[in-house]
């Protein structure tokens, strides 16, 4: 894998409480805000998202990638990760109870292609999954991305 | 052949969507175009695709359409891509 995933985030927040889905999207978008990326409006567009075409954005087994159009509020591409202590509930037939959101932020429908594979790459291993998602600070999460990124 | 992968916002899933559909046809050797379209769009785009791909939740979005609607549940996972497709394109 080419691509650094710890460069790519902007913000990481591990082992984060969230009490429902709506909470635990703001703080992915929360995430964005602080690296940078999007402004507030973004947080809510991510929210309406899954309020108007359900809560697709569950992709995988615990995984939540959360994001809304290419839009004024989005100021640059970027992700944030926020690994949850206790697993939240989106409503989805088959994926829930999510652990892990990714806030995704695009300012066209290309751009990050490369970012989206590096995220697949490493989330579709189970082990690494796994790793990851024990990590107890940001730099552990950051510290393992890079290695992988290395190898 | 031409594969429509579908999402909301035509940024995230459906892009994951596009790239694993298109890891799995190249293991199959299967020569097709895939296509990562919002739901906006998606309609439109389902209309002279011969297979369009999305979740559960969108599906009944996107309506009476030509194609086949394959929905897939977990986006990463090449084996259940790779099970539901296959029959398809053969």
């Amino acid at each position: 894998m080419s691509l650094n995933l710890a460069e790519e985030l902007s913000s990481i927040t591990t082992k984060a409480t969230a009490s429902d889905w709506r909470e635990a999207i703001r703080l992915a978008g929360d995430g964005l805000v602080a690296g940078g990326v999007t402004t507030e409006a973004y947080t809510e567009e991510m929210i309406t998202a899954v309020e108007e075409h359900g809560p697709y954005i569950v992709i995988a087994p615990g995984i939540a990638l959360a994001h809304a159009r290419p839009a004024e509020s989005v100021l640059k591409g970027g992700l944030s990760w926020v690994s949850l202590e206790t697993p939240v509930e989106f409503g989805h037939a088959s994926n829930d109870p999510v652990t892990l959101v990714i806030g995704l932020a695009a300012l066209d429908h290309t751009a990050h292609i490369e970012v989206l594979k590096a995220v697949a790459g490493v989330l579709s291993n189970k082990e690494v999954r796994a790793r990851l998602e024990a990590a107890e600070t940001p730099d552990q999460v950051r510290d393992l991305l890079s290695s992988l990124a290395t190898k | 052949m031409k594969i429509v992968a579908v999402c909301g916002m035509g940024i995230g899933t459906s892009v994951l969507l596009k790239m694993n559909a298109e890891k799995v046809l190249a293991s199959l050797g299967i020569d097709a175009d895939v296509e990562a379209a919002d739901i906006g769009v998606a309609r439109g785009a389902a209309q002279t695709a011969d297979i369009v791909l999305t979740s559960d939740e969108l599906a009944p979005e996107i309506g009476d359409v030509p194609a086949e609607v394959i929905i897939i549940d977990n986006f990463f996972d090449l084996d259940e891509i790779t099970e539901k497709l296959t029959p398809a394109v053969q």
